[in-house]
This record gives C-alpha cells, structure tokens and sequence, in this order.
C-alpha cells in the first residue's frame, strides 16, 4: 500500500533552501547567519523526515509514502519521472541521514570557527544532504543515480575543500576519479536491466515494478547486472579494488570524514545492494562475490589499520573494514542485517570521526598518534564519547555493534560461507586491536604532545561536545531496535524492513549464542593485546616492528597497492595522456592542422598582395581585359 | 540620312579615344575626361541604333545616362578636389595609397 504524502517533498526542500541561501546570501550575511541556516535546515529536514517516519510506522506493514515532484524523462514506452517514496528501508536511511547530518552540521559551526571559507562549506554540506537525500528517496534507479552522482561531485568538493594544498586538491581528484570508475559499472547496470526488461516489452526503471517484473530479467542478466552495480558499490563504498581513494580522502575536514566519509555516502553502495535485493535475489553468483569481496576487504583493511599512526587514516581504514562487514552482510542474503549494521556503524563511526575532530581540534591541527597520548584530562568529554564509540565498535555485548556485528558473522555462518565467517572473526579481533591502540595511544599513557600545542590543549565548546553526547546515547541505544529473536521485542528492525528486503533464510543450523560467544572471545583477546601492548608494556611495538621488519614496512606502506596502481594505471595515463595525445596528437597532430592551416592562408596572402600597386589605372586595364574577354565570348563562343 | 555605319565608326572611334586616354594619361582629370568620353561615345550609339529601329528605348536611355553622368560628374570633381587638398597632386602614379 502506498500513500501520496506532500511532506516528503519538505525533507529535500530544506537541504536545498540550505545550499539557496548559504551560495547566493551566506558570503554577505557572515558567518551568524550561516551558523545559523546551515544546521538550521538540516534540523527542518529532520523533522520533515520524522513527521514521515512516524507515519510509515503508524501504517500496516510493507506500506510506503510516494510524492511524485514532477515528470522527467517520456521517450516512446519509457519514462522515469522524479518521484520520491519512503518504505522501510529508505525511511531508516532517510532518518539516518537527516538526524545524523543535522547534529553533524551542529558541530561544524565549532569545528570551522576559525575558518573564513564558512559560507562554502556549509553549501557543500547542505548539497551534499540534498544528494544524498535524493539518492535514498528515489523511485527509481535513474534518480538515485542522479543522487549518487551528485554526493560523488560533494565529496569530491570537501575532500578539496582547503584546495590551497596541492596534494589535499590531488586527492579530490583522485576520490572523483576511482568513484567514476565504479559509476561507470553502475550506469552499465542500468542499461543491462533495460535492456533484459525491454526486451520482453517491459519498460521501466521503478523499483517497485522492477521487483513485479524481477523473474523476467533473467539469471544470467542479473548477474550481470549485479555486478556491474557492485563496482559501482566499490568505487563509491570504498571496496576491493576501488577502496584506494577513501584513505586519502581524510584530508577534508573532519566532520566531512564523519558525515561523507563514514556514516552516509560510503554505505550508499550496501543501501543500492539491500534496495536492489529481488535482483540480486536471482543471482547467486553475484551474492557470493559480493560476500567474498567484502570478507576480504573487511580484513585486508584491518591489518592496515594495526599500524597506521595518522588518527584519521585509522578511522578510514576501519570506515573500510566495516563497509566490508555490511556487504558481506547483504552478499549472505541477509539484507536487514547489512542496513542494521550500516545504521549502527553511521552512529558509532560518526561519532569517532566527530571525537577525533575534537582532538585534532584541541591540539591545533596534530593527527599524529604519535604525539599525543595522556590526553584523558585534558578532554574528559571526548574521552567518554569516544570509550563508548570503540566499545560499540568492537562490539561489546549491548552495544549496538554488538548486535549488528553478531548477525552478520551469525548470517555468514548459517549461509555456508564457513571461511568468510573465520576471516570476519579474525577482523573482529583486529578491529578491537586497532581500536583501543588508537584510543589507548590517544588519551592513555604518557603525553608526547609537544609542549607549545598542549598549552592550548581544551575540550571543545559544547556546541560540538553535544553532539557528541547525542551520538554517544544512539550508540549505545541504536542497536536495541535488532535485539537476537526471543529477548524483550526480539529483532524488530529485521521484521520492519522485512517488506522489502526479506527475511534471512538461514541453510545451516547453528547456535546463535556459540557464534556470538566465540566472536565476542576473539574480539576480547584483541583487547587484551592492545592493553598489554600499548599500556602495560609500551615497548612490545616497537621491538615487533624491528623483528618482523618486512611485514611492518608491508602493512605501513598499505600492502603497496598506491604504488601498485601507479604503476600500471596512474602512470599508463599519464604517459598517454602527456606523451601521445598532449603532444603527439594535440600538439603535433591538432595544433600543426590548424597552425598549418593558417601559415597556408598567410603565405599565400603573401603572395598574392603583390599584385596589387594601388594605381587605379592597372585596374581599368585589367577591367577591360575581363571586358575584352566577355565580349570575345559572346561574339565568338554564344552568337556564332 | 547618315548611315548607320558612319554613326557606330563614329562612336568606336570617340569610346577608343577614352579607353586609351583612361588607361595612358596620369593626370586623374584627364581620365574623368576620358570616362565621360566613353559615356558620350555610347550614348551616341544608343541614339543612332534606336533611329535605325525606330524604337523611343535608345533616346530614353541616353537621358538616364545623362542623368548619372552628371551626379557621377560632381561627386567625382568633388572627390578630385578633395584628394588634391590633401596631397597637392593630380597624377595617377602618386595616388597609391590603396593597397595591401
């Protein structure tokens, strides 16, 4: 059942009034008024979006909200209008991305105060919302393409945002290149559907009706089309072999990391799988890449993640190892379980981007681990914050991580994908490693901070400090709403989204509570290890880096793959790019036609002015030669 | 009654004469002379030839190229005088500057 709903046109109008006002009057009204309509908006949108929500919640199961803006494209049996429609599992997005975004942009007033450029910044942000808002709410796969482009384009803006750094520009551009390549894959899926449904007559691009019309696509169509859409998941959920772009991109700003970088736009690609599950549905082969491909890069990413010092460049390597956790979520089939986790992992991951901020914030601008440390004291606000963000994201029993974490690892297992389940519950180990070094080389142990930043060394104001605290509470709380089946409420947030993602349907039997127990153990043991490494006995690190030398130069150096890709892509292009068509064909070929071209015209111009003196007489002598001629003709040639 | 012969020699005769002094002399009032020649030289044959046919289009002509020879006799005086002031020269040779 689905109910036309105008409010829903109100969640994009917002944002959009945001980006209005914060281009054309936001560099003349100064920052207050920005402050001021850049969170202010975001809130609106927020509301709009909940009035929704509560809506859909108050309506029988499997119903969904519809606000047609207005037609787009008509061309012969095809058309694709610009509606929007909220069910379940757009309205969580929808709900995740305006709630998270709107506290999101609360705390960038204090983390940009000292930035001129704040009226820029702001209508990135709020366009930035507005894309991703469309990509959520579309209808069909030609508007969320339009979204999914569109927050591309944002990122690619704020990663670049202090673009008076060249290499902060250089990495904007290589964000927007490798997403373009996952786009690419995206927009071959869109014709592989259209082309599979055409064929037998169907012509559409809604999801609604794709899902009626899903059999008719075809098995092997869809798996292509799977595919296909899953490199375009890869480029823009910063997966193997596309994830290349998302560590670079932690030069933007910080709460750009948390809003784009780690809560809204990298989880895009597991929404598009999760929306697009009847397709997928048909394709097994699809699902276990998927699966496959996220495993790996869940734990590829981890082992990174161990020896990086950069605060931020942690953070993105486990933003990937998460990602890696949710498609190896929808890859099982358990589509739910990969938008649960992709929920709790926008609250928690936000959070870390947000806490780290603060930190990079009170110490001027140092995301070196390396010197800080002891920093507990000195920002007792962000130290809470930021204990509870690891412990959910380690997944302690309670927090939301938890309960995400466990029916991922829980899905892999009872799909059959034994291995995938051991590589994850490594990961988890990993991960609760990597993340209390971070935590415990941040705030623990003694200082190394140098002296000059720690004297100005302060806990944020709180307009930065609350939402924080907010974060912190959902958290800890967000993960209830999916509690295991038989506790309390049991897994409701898996039965509302079931409408349109299904229920997991496990094929092997397996007891929960084993699954969970033994990935809660190895997630503990990585806790012990990090305790004892980074506080009890500080100098294992070190002695472990200088014994196992080359795997330490391996992982710091990110397994070498930059390099890798320089090689035999980077530099390929840009050897093409420079040597045959910069100058072989543009500079020789196009530039020597036209230059050649017009050194023709001259010369012969040259040439030809010499005829001319300038005395009248030469030219009546002339004419009458053409006069004589004429008349010869007709005399001898026309009359005769 | 003269025949039309002698007319069309006569009228050949006077439109050489302008031809060759246009194209020989290099005073320019000389070959405006020369032009208005022409002009008459062909005049004198359209009357002859519309005599000879009997046609009123001939006669009618000539008034028309009156009419033009005498505007084209002022704006051409006017342009002489006027290229005069500027360079102090009537010939030709020196009256160059129109090229390239």
């Amino acid at each position: 059942m689905s109910v036309e709903f105008a409010p829903l046109g109100l969640i994009l109008l917002f944002p959009a009034l945001g980006v209005l006002f914060n281009l054309f009057l936001g560099p003349r009204l100064g920052r207050g008024a920005v402050n001021l309509a850049g969170p202010g908006v975001m809130f609106l949108a927020f509301a709009a979006a909940a009035w929704g929500f509560a809506d859909l919640l108050a309506m029988p199961a499997g119903s969904a909200l519809t606000f047609k803006l207005w037609g787009w494209i008509v061309a012969g049996n095809f058309h694709a209008d610009l509606a929007l429609r909220m069910d379940a599992l757009s309205g969580v997005m929808v709900m995740v991305v305006t709630g998270l975004g709107a506290f999101i942009h609360l705390y960038s007033v204090g983390y940009m105060a000292h930035d001129d450029d704040v009226a820029r910044f702001f209508t990135y942000l709020n366009l930035f919302a507005l894309s991703m808002l469309v990509l959520v709410l579309a209808s069909n796969l030609l508007m969320m393409f339009v979204g999914w482009e569109g927050v591309g384009l944002c990122s690619y803006l704020l990663i670049g945002f202090w673009y008076t750094n060249p290499q902060f520009a250089y990495n904007g551009r290589k964000a927007f290149v490798v997403n373009r390549i996952g786009d690419a894959g995206f927009i071959l899926g869109i014709l592989t559907i259209v082309s599979a449904l055409a064929r037998q007559g169907v012509w559409t691009l809604e999801f609604t009706e794709l899902q009626q019309h899903a059999a008719m696509i075809g098995a092997a169509a869809a798996t292509a089309a799977g595919l296909l859409f899953f490199l375009g998941a890869t480029g823009k959920s910063a997966q193997i072999p596309l994830y290349v772009w998302l560590p670079d991109a932690m030069v933007g700003p910080t709460p750009v990391s948390a809003l784009i970088h780690a809560a809204t736009m990298v989880t895009a690609g597991v929404y598009m799988v999760a929306r697009l599950n009847f397709l997928y549905a048909l394709g097994p082969e699809a699902m276990a890449v998927i699966a496959t491909i996220g495993a790996l890069t869940a734990f590829f990413a981890a082992t990174i993640a161990v020896v990086q010092t950069d605060i931020k460049r942690v953070l993105a390597y486990s933003t990937i190892s998460q990602l890696g956790y949710m498609f190896l979520g929808v890859g099982c089939g358990a589509f739910a379980a990969g938008i649960f986790h992709l929920m709790t992992h926008a609250f928690f991951k936000g959070l870390l981007f947000l806490c780290a901020g603060s930190v990079i914030h009170a110490l001027g601008g140092e995301q070196d681990m390396t010197n800080m440390g002891a920093l507990r004291k000195k920002l007792p606000t962000t130290y809470a914050t930021m204990l509870v963000a690891t412990l959910a994201i380690v997944a302690t029993p309670g927090l939301s991580g938890y309960f995400s974490k466990d029916l991922i690892l829980e899905a892999s297992y009872e799909s059959g994908h034994e291995w995938l389940w051991l590589l994850s519950v490594i990961t988890a180990g990993l991960t609760a490693f990597y993340m209390f070094r971070l935590l415990f080389l941040t705030f623990h142990g003694d200082s190394r901070v140098e002296p000059s930043r720690l004297a100005h060394a302060h806990e944020s104001p709180p307009i930065m400090t609350i939402p924080l605290i907010v974060l912190a509470i959902f958290s800890v709380a967000g993960g209830w709403t999916g509690l295991p089946e038989g506790l309390l409420w049991g897994n409701a947030f898996a039965r509302f989204l079931a409408p349109v993602t299904g229920m997991f349907r496990p094929s092997v039997d397996a007891s929960a509570a084993a699954l969970s127990g033994f990935a809660t153990a190895v997630a503990g043991i990585g806790f012990i290890a990090a305790y004892v490494c980074y506080v009890r006995v500080p100098g294992i690190p070190a002695a472990l880096a200088g014994r196992a030398r080359n795997l330490y130069r391996l992982l710091l150096d990110k397994y070498y793959v930059d390099q890798f890709y320089d090689l035999i892509v980077t530099r390929p292009l840009f050897f093409i790019s420079t040597r045959v068509f910069g100058q072989a064909i543009d500079t020789i070929g196009i530039d020597g036609t036209v230059n050649g071209a017009g050194l023709t015209v001259e010369s012969t111009g040259e040439l030809a002015r010499r005829a001319e003196t300038g005395n009248v007489q030469h030219y009546a002598f002339v004419y009458l030669l053409g006069v004589i001629g004429i008349v010869a003709y007709y005399l001898f040639l026309v009359i005769r | 009654m003269v025949p039309l012969t002698y007319m069309m020699s006569l009228s050949s005769a006077i439109f050489a004469i302008g031809v060759a002094g246009m194209l020989l002399r290099r005073n320019i009032l000389i070959m405006f002379m020369s032009i208005e020649l022409m002009l008459n030289a062909v005049n004198l044959a359209f009357i002859a030839l519309g005599t000879e046919l009997g046609s009123m289009d001939g006669q009618a002509i000539v008034f028309f190229a009156m009419t033009v020879a005498a505007a084209e006799a002022a704006v051409g005086l006017a342009i002489i005088i006027a290229s005069f002031r500027n360079r102090e020269t009537v010939h030709a040779d020196d009256l160059t500057m129109l090229k390239w």
